[in-house]
């Protein structure tokens, strides 16, 4: 292929707008239960492409509260859907882009979020108890977009992510687990929100993180494992939370990620010539932007927001 | 669902039941177009959860909108209550389980439901569990979720008994497999049956530097190596078994990044290079005029910028930082 890679930004809104709207499409069916968190990907990645305008704020605030339960404070994965932390975060966030956070009740869904922390410091994703860093992340992360961290131990939370911390300077979803980039993330993310980045070896995490990248460019969450495309936001984020980014060679990465584009439809997949999805799309546009690619809004690397929206919810108060 | 199969709409003991259509809200916003047979058995879900029925023609519906969606985490929350209302025979649903978590090895939920079940049923479900996560890490040696359920049975559960041996023959099967090495250090370090690290650190160095020169271009036991010493610096430098495996490597492939590494490190650390490592990065030095005068440690660096260009920056860094 002799012409430089481009971002198909225009391919990628029209995917967006209108992959659900496909009949018996497989991805719509098995979606149904975590179109929240559809609607979190596809939506921050259409304001990263400076076209969040091509949907209707209003229909998408109504649509997320039909989603909240009153009772618990909590948000489910679709109308009907029982609460969770995965979907509350999604919701929260999809509000903070169209800047509605408003339309919450805070206080309540704080509580929901602080009233799943657990004796050591843990997080559970529900009342049925299940416990996992990603759920340290997710909690935190919410209740710092709501101002409201003080409801938790937040020591306590700390220490459970410390706790989850390996040899390697990496971290596993449980004490003991192993080093994996998306469960990585989410600790340093935890420990970045929190103010808590001391206890991460950054270089040892840094070195690593940026061996993640394997000779076709991409980045792979494992050792020996193949790179995939959402990678590039979990260890990317990672690297930036800890300042190493320069580790690795953006220029190979972001061949890798343009090569996962379907240019002619829209999308991204895992790796190229594969299917496409919402989520991957999300995650290739959300790598170039931390690599500051032309045309695309700067993020967030510990929100996983816009930076201008994440601003707006701490400058201005 | 199956060919042939019919829905609950023909079923006798959902004759009363009123089925509950998806209210998607006034305008949706990204609407699905779901498929009739799914749609039947959800709006039959929907009324029977709606209902907050606790009964066993509830149970059977749980087991079809399973089978269309085993991630639909809603549909086992519903499942567990049932049971527990029911008070069901939990072994029969680990049965249940087990079949459908085959199907779907990566599913959060069915993983979640699996540990609920094991919590209930206690220590006598161990061996049971562990036979389950072997048969999945058979197809798929690195499934995480197998890994972490593995992992909280072992600490909750018990059976530590034949799991250094069971890493053992992973390995044998494939010594890449980062998985098993993760949790071969699990086992060192917190089985209740072994000596803890220290006891079982000399052995676990002599079977890395094997794992190693078997296949030297292998992450995992370089970094198992070091991390046998986490926190022990001066005992890494003063085992002579680790450098003379990074000169061992070396010599027959100056390439090898994993050994640069390691020596650089054990170079930063003070280590003293003996008279065959000398004579080794003389000899390279000679190959390239620029490293004349150079320290060793950043000789090391200057090849690791040469064999490893996608880390050029890194090992910059790591050059800077022997100056100071």
């Amino acid at each position: 292929m002799a012409e430089e890679a481009e971002l198909a930004a225009d391919q990628h809104v029209r995917y967006i707008v209108t992959v659900e709207k496909k009949k018996d499409s497989f991805e719509s069916l098995v979606m149904e239960h975590i179109r929240l968190n559809g609607a979190y990907w596809g939506l921050t990645t259409l304001d990263l492409l400076h076209k969040l305008h091509a949907v209707e704020a209003a229909e998408v605030v109504d649509w997320i509260m039909s989603c909240y339960h009153p009772e618990s404070g909590g948000f489910g994965g679709n109308v009907g859907h029982d609460p969770h932390v995965l979907y509350t975060l999604s919701a929260v966030q999809v509000l903070c882009l169209f800047d509605r956070l408003d339309v919450l009740d805070v206080e309540k869904v704080a509580d929901y979020v602080a009233g799943l922390q657990n004796e050591d410091g843990s997080f559970s994703g529900d009342i049925w108890g299940e416990v996992d860093t990603r759920f340290s992340y997710i909690a935190l992360c919410t209740l710092s977009l709501l101002h409201r961290l003080h409801k938790i131990d937040v020591q306590k939370a700390v220490d459970f992510v410390v706790s989850c911390k390996n040899l390697d300077g990496g971290f596993g979803a449980m004490p003991g687990g192993e080093s994996h980039a998306g469960q990585i993330f989410c600790c340093v993310g935890a420990l970045a929100i929190t103010g808590s980045l001391h206890h991460i070896d950054r270089d040892r995490l840094g070195w690593w993180l940026c061996e993640r990248q394997c000779k076709d460019g991409g980045l792979n969450g494992r050792p020996e494992k193949l790179a995939d495309v959402c990678y590039s936001w979990w260890v990317l984020s990672s690297l930036i939370m800890i300042d190493r980014v320069h580790w690795i060679d953006k220029k190979n990465l972001t061949k890798f990620i343009l090569n996962c584009q379907d240019k002619e439809n829209g999308g991204i997949s895992d790796r190229p010539d594969n299917a496409v999805d919402i989520y991957h799309t999300y995650f290739g546009v959300a790598g170039l932007s931390l690599m500051e690619y032309p045309g695309v809004k700067p993020m967030d690397p510990a929100y996983a927001l816009p930076l201008d929206v994440v601003n707006r919810i701490f400058l201005r108060k | 669902m199956e060919h042939g199969k019919s829905g609950p709409s023909s079923w006798p003991e959902m004759a009363d039941v009123v089925p509950v259509p998806q209210d998607d809200g006034p305008s949706p916003v990204v609407p699905i177009a779901y498929r009739d047979d799914f749609r039947e058995v959800m709006d039959y879900f929907r009324a029977l959860y709606c209902a907050g029925e606790r009964s066993p023609r509830a149970l059977r519906l749980t087991n079809e909108a399973i089978e269309l969606n085993p991630a639909n985490y809603t549909v086992w929350h519903f499942r567990r209550l049932i049971l527990e209302a029911l008070d069901s025979d939990l072994q029969e649903e680990i049965n249940f389980i087990e079949k459908i978590a085959e199907c779907n090895p990566k599913n959060y939920q069915i993983w979640h439901h699996k540990r609920w079940l094991a919590e209930k049923l206690g220590p006598g479900v161990a061996n049971r569990e562990h036979e389950f996560t072997m048969k999945i890490l058979a197809l798929d040696a690195k499934n995480y979720h197998a890994w972490s359920h593995r992992q909280w049975v072992l600490q909750a559960l018990g059976g530590w008994e034949s799991e250094l041996q069971y890493c053992n023959q992973l390995l044998e099967e494939d010594i890449f497999n980062n998985s098993a090495w993760n949790q071969r250090y699990l086992v060192i370090t917190r089985s209740p049956l072994l000596g803890g690290l220290m006891a079982m650190r000399d052995s676990e160095v002599d079977f890395t530097i094997e794992a190693i020169l078997a296949n030297p271009r292998n992450e995992s036991p370089w970094k198992y190596l070091k991390g046998l010493y986490r926190g022990e610096n001066n005992l890494l430098v003063a085992d002579e078994r680790i450098s003379d495996v990074c000169l061992k490597v070396l010599n027959k492939d100056w390439s090898c990044v994993f050994a640069l590494g390691l020596l650089l490190d054990l170079l930063r650390l003070g280590l003293q290079p003996s008279d065959e490592l000398k004579a080794a990065l003389e000899s390279t030095r000679h190959c390239d005029p620029e490293m004349a005068g150079d320290d060793f440690a950043t000789t090391v660096c200057c090849i690791l910028q040469k064999y490893d260009p996608l880390r050029i920056n890194y090992w910059s860094w790591y050059k800077s930082t022997l100056s100071s």
